[in-house]
Parts: C-alpha cells; sequence; structure tokens
C-alpha cells in the first residue's frame, strides 16, 4: 500500500495538450474516483500512473517513489480494464495466477494465494472455466481477482462496470466498495458516471479538459462546488441555473433575469452588481402550498420520488419531490426553496460566490 | 395450351416454395462449375495414370503398371525427395521470416501503411515474372549477387548457384521463400491486430517481458491462424511448379525437379500422359495428409468454444 501523488502534471500528443498540469494527492488506502465527460483526460491521467503513457512533464510518485522513468511491471500496481483484458486462452485460474507464474512462484504458493481471493469474490467453482464461458459480472470478477492476487500498492480501474447492465452495475459497485473495505489498498477509479463517483469514492477528483475542477469528498461537492461545471456535473437530475442579479436594495433577494424573486441567504458584497447564476438542486425545493408559483409541465412520477418540469418564466425549472404529488400539467402551483440549499455563481467566470 | 402453361407455371411456382429444391437450384451453378472445372480434370487425370496414354495416341487400361514403373524410377523417389525438402524447409523459413516480418509491422512505425503495400509487392507480381528476375540474380555470369561478393573481396570468383546440385536447391528455396513471405505475413499481422492491445498492456502489467508476452499472450492467441495460413503455405509451396519450371527445368540433374515439374516433364514434353498423370496423382496423399494434418489441428480449442452457461 502507498500514497500516490500527481506533481503539475502533463501530457500531449504531439502540440495537443490532453493533460493540462494536475496536481492530486492520494492518501494510503484511500478510494478516490477521477470523473469527468469523455474527453476529460481521466482515463489517459489513469493509464500515465500505470505505465501505460508517457508523461510529458511532472512527476508521478507512488509512495516515496517517482515512477516516471520506471516500466509498468517495476510500479507494483494492478489495474482492472473496461473490456477487462482476461487471456482467453488461459482458465480463470490461469489467468488470475498469470503474475505469480512470471515471478516465478511454485504451485503451493499460487494455490494458497488464488483460492482465497477466488473465494472471496465468489469464483471458486469456476476456476476451471475460460473466459469465453463467463457471463459479464463473472468476467469483471475475474479481473478484479487477477488484481487481487498480485497484492500491489495501488489498484487501478478504467470503467471497470460500463459494460455491465444497469442492475448488474449497482451490485458490482456494492461488491468493489466492500472489497476496498476488506483490502483497505489504495485505489484509483476512473469513471464518467457521477453516480459511481459519488457512492464510491472517500474523494473524487472532477476533471474537465485536463484540468482538476474540485477534488474533495462526495458531499463536499454536491454541497459546495467550486464552479459551474462541478455544480452541472454533479448531482442528478443537474442542479437548475437561472440567470440573473442580485436585487440592488436587497441582498437577500435575487431576481431573475424574467424577473422573477428568489431568496438567497448571504450573498457575498462582490457580488452585487454582476451577472450572477443562481443554481438551485432539483431537490431543493418543495411543494406546500406557499412560495413561487410555477406552470408545471411534465410530471414523472418514479416511486420512490417525483420528478417535476415547470416552467418558470421562460426557462424549465427541474424539481424532484421525494413525496407523491397529484399535479397537472398546466396547473399553477407553488414550489417554496430552501434557501441554505441554493448557490450563487458569478456567470463570467462560472466560480462560486 | 393455356391449361398447360398454368400447370407449369404452376409446378414452377410450387418448386420456389419447395425449401429443398429451392436449395438445390441456388446451389446448381456452383456445382455445375465444380464439376466441369475440377472433378472433371481430376478424375480424368486419375484415369489416365490407369494408362498407358501417349499423346497422339489413345492408351488402355493397364491397371497399377504405372506406379510398378515409378516404384523403381530413382528420378522419381529424387523428386519426392526434394518436393518434400523443399515444402519444409521454405515452409519453416517462411513461417520464421512471415512471423518476425509481421511483428515489426504490427508496431507503431512511421509510414507502416506504406511498409505493408511493400511487404505485399512480391505477391502480386506473377510467379513467372519473379522467376526470370531471379534467373537474372542467379545468373552464373551476370549474377549481381556474385558481382556484389566479388566486389567486396569477399569471393574472387562468380557463385556457380543453378549449376551445382546444392546451390541450385538452396537458390530454387530462396527465391519460393521471397514470394511467399507476404502471404505469410500480412495473414498473420491480420491475425495479430485481431488480439486486444489491452491483453498485452494486462501482460506487462503483471509483470510479463516482451518475450514473454509474445510466448504465453500473443502465440497462443494467433495458433488457430497460424495453422490456416502454414497448411495454405505448405499446399501451394509443395504444388510449385512454375518457380522451379523458368529457373531450373528440374536441372541439374534432376536435383531440383519436384514432383509437379516431373510429372509435366513426363507428360508434356515427354508425351507420357499416362505416367505423368500417375506422378502427379502420387502428391494427392502427401497432400492429404497435410490437409488432414491441419484439419485436426484446427480444431477449435477449448477456450475459444463459445459460452455456454
Amino acid at each position: 500500500m502507498a500514497s500516490v501523488d500527481f506533481i503539475n502534471v502533463r501530457k500531449s500528443f504531439g502540440t495537443h495538450a490532453v493533460i493540462k498540469g494536475v496536481n492530486v494527492e492520494i492518501t494510503d488506502g484511500e478510494f478516490v474516483i477521477l470523473v469527468g465527460p469523455s474527453g476529460c483526460g481521466k482515463s489517459t491521467l489513469l493509464r500515465m500512473l500505470a505505465g501505460l503513457e508517457n508523461i510529458s512533464a511532472g512527476e508521478i510518485r507512488i509512495g516515496d517513489k517517482i515512477v516516471n522513468g520506471l516500466a509498468p511491471k517495476e510500479r507494483d500496481i494492478a489495474m482492472v480494464f473496461q473490456n477487462y483484458a482476461l487471456y482467453p486462452h488461459m482458465t480463470v485460474a490461469d489467468n488470475m495466477a498469470f503474475s505469480l507464474k512470471l515471478k516465478g512462484a511454485n504451485k503451493t504458493a499460487i494455490e494458497t494465494l488464488v483460492k482465497p481471493a477466488a473465494e472471496i469474490l465468489g469464483l471458486s467453482h469456476l476456476l476451471e472455466r475460460y473466459p469465453r464461458q463467463l457471463s459479464g459480472g463473472q468476467r469483471q470478477r475475474v479481473a478484479m481477482g487477477r488484481a487481487i492476487v498480485r497484492n500491489p500498492q495501488v489498484f487501478l480501474f478504467d470503467e471497470p462496470l460500463s459494460n455491465l447492465d444497469a442492475k448488474l452495475r449497482v451490485a458490482m459497485r456494492a461488491e468493489i466498495k466492500e472489497l476496498h473495505q476488506r483490502l483497505n489498498t489504495t485505489t484509483v477509479y476512473v469513471t464518467h458516471d457521477q453516480i459511481e463517483a459519488m457512492t464510491m469514492a472517500d474523494k473524487i477528483v472532477v476533471m474537465n479538459d485536463g484540468r482538476v475542477e474540485q477534488i474533495g469528498s462526495p458531499l463536499d461537492l454536491y454541497d459546495r462546488p467550486a464552479n459551474l461545471f462541478v455544480a452541472g456535473f454533479i448531482g442528478s437530475p443537474a442542479m437548475n441555473m437561472i440567470k440573473g442579479r442580485l436585487d440592488a436594495a436587497d441582498p437577500h433577494r435575487f431576481i431573475t433575469e424574467g424577473g422573477t424573486v428568489l431568496p438567497v441567504v448571504a450573498a457575498v458584497e462582490a457580488a452585487q452588481g454582476r451577472d450572477l447564476i443562481y443554481g438551485l438542486r432539483p431537490e431543493s425545493m418543495r411543494l406546500d402550498g406557499a412560495g413561487l408559483p410555477v406552470k408545471v409541465g411534465v410530471v414523472e412520477p418514479t416511486g420512490a420520488e417525483t420528478q417535476m418540469i415547470a416552467k418558470l418564466g421562460g426557462s424549465d425549472l427541474v424539481c424532484v419531490f421525494h413525496e407523491r404529488v397529484s399535479v397537472r400539467p398546466g396547473e399553477i402551483v407553488n414550489v417554496s426553496i430552501n434557501a441554505q440549499a441554493t448557490h450563487l455563481f458569478d456567470a463570467e467566470s462560472g466560480v462560486r460566490l | 395450351m393455356s391449361t398447360t402453361s398454368i400447370m407449369k407455371r404452376r409446378s414452377f411456382a410450387g418448386l420456389l416454395q419447395n425449401n429443398t429444391a429451392l436449395g438445390v437450384m441456388f446451389m446448381l451453378p456452383a456445382g455445375v462449375f465444380l464439376l466441369c472445372f475440377l472433378t472433371y480434370p481430376l478424375g480424368l487425370g486419375v484415369w489416365l495414370g490407369f494408362t498407358d496414354t501417349r499423346i497422339g495416341r489413345d492408351g488402355v487400361f493397364i491397371g497399377l503398371e504405372n506406379y510398378r514403373l515409378l516404384f523403381d524410377d530413382s528420378v522419381f523417389w529424387l523428386s519426392v525427395f526434394n518436393t518434400i525438402l523443399y515444402t519444409s524447409v521454405a515452409s519453416v523459413l517462411k513461417f520464421g521470416l512471415g512471423l518476425w516480418l509481421a511483428l515489426i509491422l504490427n508496431e507503431k512505425l512511421p509510414l507502416k501503411s506504406f511498409f505493408r503495400a511493400i511487404v505485399l509487392l512480391p505477391w502480386v507480381v506473377p510467379t513467372v515474372l519473379s522467376a526470370l528476375a531471379f534467373w537474372w540474380i542467379f545468373d552464373s555470369q551476370f549474377s549481381i549477387l556474385s558481382w556484389s561478393l566479388i566486389q567486396l573481396g569477399l569471393i574472387d570468383q562468380p557463385i556457380n548457384f543453378l549449376g551445382d546440385s546444392n546451390n541450385a536447391r538452396a537458390s530454387v528455396i530462396a527465391a519460393n521463400v521471397w514470394r511467399g513471405i507476404p502471404f505469410v505475413a500480412i495473414s498473420l499481422l491480420a491475425g495479430l491486430q485481431t488480439i486486444s492491445p489491452s491483453l498485452q498492456e494486462a501482460a506487462s502489467l503483471d509483470g510479463a517481458t516482451s518475450w514473454q508476452r509474445f510466448r504465453y499472450v500473443t502465440l497462443p492467441m494467433l495458433t488457430p491462424i497460424i495453422a490456416v495460413v502454414m497448411t495454405f503455405s505448405v499446399l501451394f509451396t509443395f504444388t510449385d511448379f512454375q518457380l522451379i519450371y523458368v529457373l531450373t527445368k528440374g536441372g541439374p540433374v534432376n536435383a531440383t525437379h519436384l514432383m509437379a515439374t516431373l510429372s509435366f516433364q513426363r507428360g508434356i514434353p515427354g508425351g507420357q500422359l499416362g505416367e505423368g498423370a500417375a506422378i502427379a496423382v502420387a502428391m494427392i496423399p502427401f497432400l492429404l495428409a497435410s490437409i488432414l494434418f491441419s484439419f485436426f489441428g484446427l480444431q477449435r480449442r477449448k477456450w475459444q468454444q463459445g459460452g455456454s452457461e
């Protein structure tokens, strides 16, 4: 086990910069998730840590060792690939034992390592099968088993769940988290799915366009997004973003472009007189007869919660209610806003105020 | 008249509804083609082998006499030996060099597609044309190889490439290898490209050196394709005719006569159609053996079989 440090890491393919100076500190035993839209450089960053891509500038450390110049096999890391990358011509047992065989371990030593790993993952009865004969979830587990057997310093996961169906993905999510709690090995996990990031991570690194937008715990990112990108990326359905300004007379009133007044708890001085964006999470609204009148557009009940898309001024306002509501499209209803849970961003820079 | 035509149309429509009849009809063109151009010549060849036909004179059935004569014919046995030597040495070399070339071309190289196109050239050039080029390369006086080696001071006089038995054998094998490599290299390259790069990455993370990656990942995954490619390569080489015919015509002193060239020489210029056919028929057991060998070698390995839970 070890800590991992990215120090001002850069990567370019020719003149095209993909990673533009990334600094991330990962402490020993932490479960860190790199998340961002596709093409943001998160997978490249992971592959640089694995040694599969060169580092153009900066430094990557595993423990106290700078690993920039080390070959993948010298870094003592294990990686789970998106397509699992199981060796098709080897049985499950051989797949898991491959790294040990290369190290020259004898049969009994291999068995004492493979057996318990297979047990943890529920693969004991599949050891003699070939990857072709396994389902997606089983292959996923074999790939994890191959990593566990190595007992590496760091686990790397590259979008491991994206080839699974929705139900299995939820199950595997829990399994991976449980596995981490059991082994407590430093883990770096890449995904584009913010729900995966929110549910599994100790620490999330939100990336966009080769840069780190924000680093923090899941709830940190949810409660205090540093900028508009993070605010829009974390949370589902996405945060409502409403353009407007603060009332010159009363900083507790936000006036939208359409003239609607929204509540603000404590605005920063500097916010006065600037173009702002009012961030309002769909979950921070309630339907209790008082508050803002909106016109109901679409109602989508999902059982556990009800999603309502309403019109506020000219734009859509997405609301999520935890209770069942009986409103009809076209109806005017009043939603009250939890002012504590609202966010203000500078419209120009996107930074939180 | 109208009733019969309706009947006919009806029965034809009924035929179209019948799957078996329809299937036979679809296969008919291919069947006729195979019958005319494959079965008939093959059958005729086998038949001729049992007769004493000569050019210009119909023969009579003489049973196995042709084969008995061949059995005592030292030139025939020399040609069998030559064919086996030619096929085995050339195939091994083609496989080794072809695999090596395929591995190189599978790396990230500048001008990769250009090199891939270049590699195919020997295969695209008509055999007779390349054989003629080799004829000049192996010429006893004007050989560019001899000339270069003399200029380098390595030898004093030109090498007698095609005049000496062993030199001649080596020379025709070299020409065949040159011609056969592209097929092996490009086919194996296609096979290499079906191997996911993430397998190589996984292996390198698992601690494999590049040799171990080749030995434990690339090679086992390539074996099915190697089996197909080498079967074809062996069949092509075993039945080779053009290169030998242009370069040596089987000489010197039959040292490079293959079964195919001997069959032709006895049958057409020699006029002994029956004997020539018998030699050609004698190739069939060898070819069948290599096909059977690859058939059993090619049977799908356990790991390739589909997943039944």
